[in-house]
């Protein structure tokens, strides 16, 4: 019972990093770096509690958080690739951005520099670790699924192999016939809806929209991205052991084994020592960051 | 020339021409007429002496995050992690501070405490130096993970070992505070403003002119230009990396001063609170010259405080969508500005 309880919240927190981290996959394996995907979730958790909240649908909701989220990309693919701007300097503004409007329209919207009233949601009332509540939320399957769809997108199809030379060398894609702008635009767009699916998952479990309530999350799937090595499934299994060592802190609260700020520290350690190689080095791709010549 | 001041003018232009648009958007959208809420950004910043010492509070800061950023940038580093490195320096200092005997004067203490800031920014700086010259581990990357990882180890040392019951912050320091702006000018009284914004003028001088009248400045922009020719020239490029990565931190965590010792004197979780990030924006819109970095964080310092003098009639978050809507125009209109000036040419 006490394991059951454990994958159940393992799995609830692991969601939002599963959407996110597909969506760090897609857009980082087209050259587009995936630095504005805590804008993405944040926008599209606010999005999706605004949507939900005056339809009264959840599902409204997701359409919601889904166009704001692809709105977000596409602004941060439009910069990068029209404009040739920085990619790291547009991904952060991007978050400030985000940060700044969601706060300002919270107050537009509902008076408050805090919070949203209550939202519909999904599923029955959360009661924290039961699994049927767990299997109610069809969000649950969609991010389980995003991940599979992610990997047969990826190496299976002829876009998939598109996105993967435009992330390696734009130049000879490009060569070839492959429309590089327009696979990066649609990889921008899709890692934003997935990231803003993320966000929205958020939203609805807590039934409310809260200032900066993705708290970092973006960066934990951006890590988990990494530490995956780039790859949608390696990607999923560093999301789930992420979420693994929060619960376990979660769990473990009461006793103080270890400080709780020693647990958050581990995604971004492990994406370090990933980074740094020294058991068989992560590699990002090639034209990571950079604009087609 | 003429080209060189285009290009360098031309992209803030259009920056403020797109942040005043979606300005006017913003606060329409709220109800408001823009020309009251400018009116009540310039009163409460340039307008009078508190609000103007605040700006110049604020600026103190972001002139460290953002030279930071630039020298960073000049080596063709993308140092993201000024945030933990401003934190680090205030963290160091204020347990620097702690340690001293009450009642030193400012004289004496202020080289300690400048050595134990740069020191602390200088190793959560260095470290991602590291990993890129040794394992090749990319620097946006690494920064972005220490800051969690260092914020998160300074929350802990606080909240375990330091911090006053029922605060977030340490004890006060007694030794050497530094004298704020207001205990010369009367006027800025209640102000922040404090002597580490001389510090900051002198040392923005300096960075200048080791960037521009010293061979470590060259060879450290020669690798920002083009790595694999610095190396050919004699330059060891991975030297230069850590080093430049170690000097940056070091410039965002004497930062930690102006709130640590020029302002509040004690250490406080998250007292940073986005200054490091906003070091960023510094240094782009300054375009990673020291005198334009100075004069940007003047600008977004004056943004900052304006927030807070419009807040009663819109939310104070319209200076961040602003802040982040300046970043974008800039980062997007300067490589397009320097493309149609080498068309026309």
């Amino acid at each position: 019972m006490i394991i059951l309880a454990f994958l159940a919240q393992t799995l609830r927190i692991a969601i939002p990093y599963l959407f996110a981290a597909s969506g760090g996959v897609i857009s980082e394996r087209s050259g587009l770096i995936g630095l504005g995907l805590e804008g993405y979730m944040l926008g599209g958790a606010f999005c999706g509690a605004v949507a939900s909240y005056y339809s009264g649908s959840a599902w409204v909701g997701l359409v919601g958080a889904i166009a704001g989220g692809a709105a977000l990309a596409l602004l941060y693919a439009v910069t990068a690739i029209r404009f040739r701007a920085d990619q790291v300097v547009v991904g952060i503004a991007v978050n400030l951005l985000v940060t700044g409007a969601t706060r300002f329209f919270l107050r537009l919207a509902f008076h408050s520099s805090s919070n949203s009233p209550r939202v519909p949601g999904f599923g029955a009332e959360q009661s924290g670790t039961g699994l049927a509540s767990l299997a109610s939320n069809p969000l649950i399957w969609l991010g389980i699924l995003a991940v599979a769809v992610m990997a047969w997108l990826l190496y299976r199809t002829p876009y998939g192999l598109r996105v993967r030379a435009a992330g390696e060398h734009p130049e000879a894609a490009l060569s070839v016939g492959v429309p590089v702008d327009r696979v990066r635009y649609v990889a921008a767009a899709m890692s934003g809806m997935l990231a803003a699916l993320g966000g929205a998952y958020l939203a609805f479990d807590q039934h409310q929209f809260s200032a900066e309530m993705t708290a970092g999350r973006g960066f934990i799937a951006l890590a988990a991205t990494i530490f995956g090595r780039w790859d949608p499934f390696r990607a999923a299994l560093a999301c789930l052991f992420f979420a693994a060592a929060e619960t376990l802190q979660i769990q473990l609260q009461g006793a103080q084994v270890i400080p709780s700020q020693f647990v958050e520290m581990i995604p971004y350690a492990l994406t370090i020592v990933a980074l740094a190689g020294v058991v068989g080095r992560a590699v990002p791709p090639a034209a990571l960051g950079r604009a087609r010549e | 020339m003429r080209r060189t001041v285009e290009e360098a003018i031309l992209p803030a232009l259009v920056a403020l021409l797109v942040a005043a648009v979606v300005g006017d958007v913003l606060i329409l959208s709220f109800g408001q007429s823009p020309g009251t809420v400018y009116r009540l950004l310039v009163d409460g910043t340039w307008g009078n002496a508190y609000g103007f010492g605040q700006v110049l509070y604020k600026t103190t800061t972001l002139t460290f995050t953002g030279l930071a950023v630039a020298v960073g940038l000049r080596a063709g580093l993308f140092n993201i992690g000024a945030e933990s490195q401003l934190a680090a320096g205030g963290f160091l200092a204020a347990l620097a501070g702690l340690l001293l005997p009450t009642g030193l004067p400012a004289l004496a203490t202020l080289p300690i405490y400048l050595v134990a800031a740069a020191a602390g920014g200088a190793v959560v700086g260095g470290i991602p130096g590291v990993l890129k010259a040794k394992f090749g581990a990319h620097e946006v990357i690494t920064t972005i993970m220490l800051n969690f990882i260092v914020l998160a180890l300074l929350n802990y040392l606080t909240a375990a070992h330091l911090k006053v019951e029922g605060t977030l912050h340490t004890a006060e320091i007694h030794a050497g505070a530094l004298p704020r702006l207001s205990s010369m000018i009367e006027a800025f009284r209640g102000s922040a403003a404090n002597v580490v914004l001389f510090i900051a003028l002198i040392t923005a001088g300096l960075v200048a002119w080791f960037l521009f009248r010293t061979r470590r400045g060259f060879e450290l922009r020669a690798t920002g230009l083009q790595p694999t020719a610095a190396e050919y020239g004699g330059v060891n490029v991975g030297g230069v990396w850590w080093q430049t990565l170690a000097l940056s931190g070091a410039l965002a965590g004497i930062g930690g001063l102006n709130y640590v010792l020029g302002y509040k004197h004690y250490y406080e979780e998250s007292f940073a609170s986005g200054a490091g990030f906003l070091g960023i924006a510094v240094a782009i819109v300054g375009r990673n010259n020291p005198i334009g970095v100075v004069l940007a964080a003047f600008v977004f310092a004056t943004m900052s405080q304006g927030g807070l003098a419009v807040n009663a009639v819109v939310p104070k978050q319209i200076v961040d969508v602003l802040q982040a809507v300046v970043i974008i125009a800039v980062a997007a209109s300067v490589p397009e500005v320097r493309r149609l000036a080498r068309r026309t040419a």
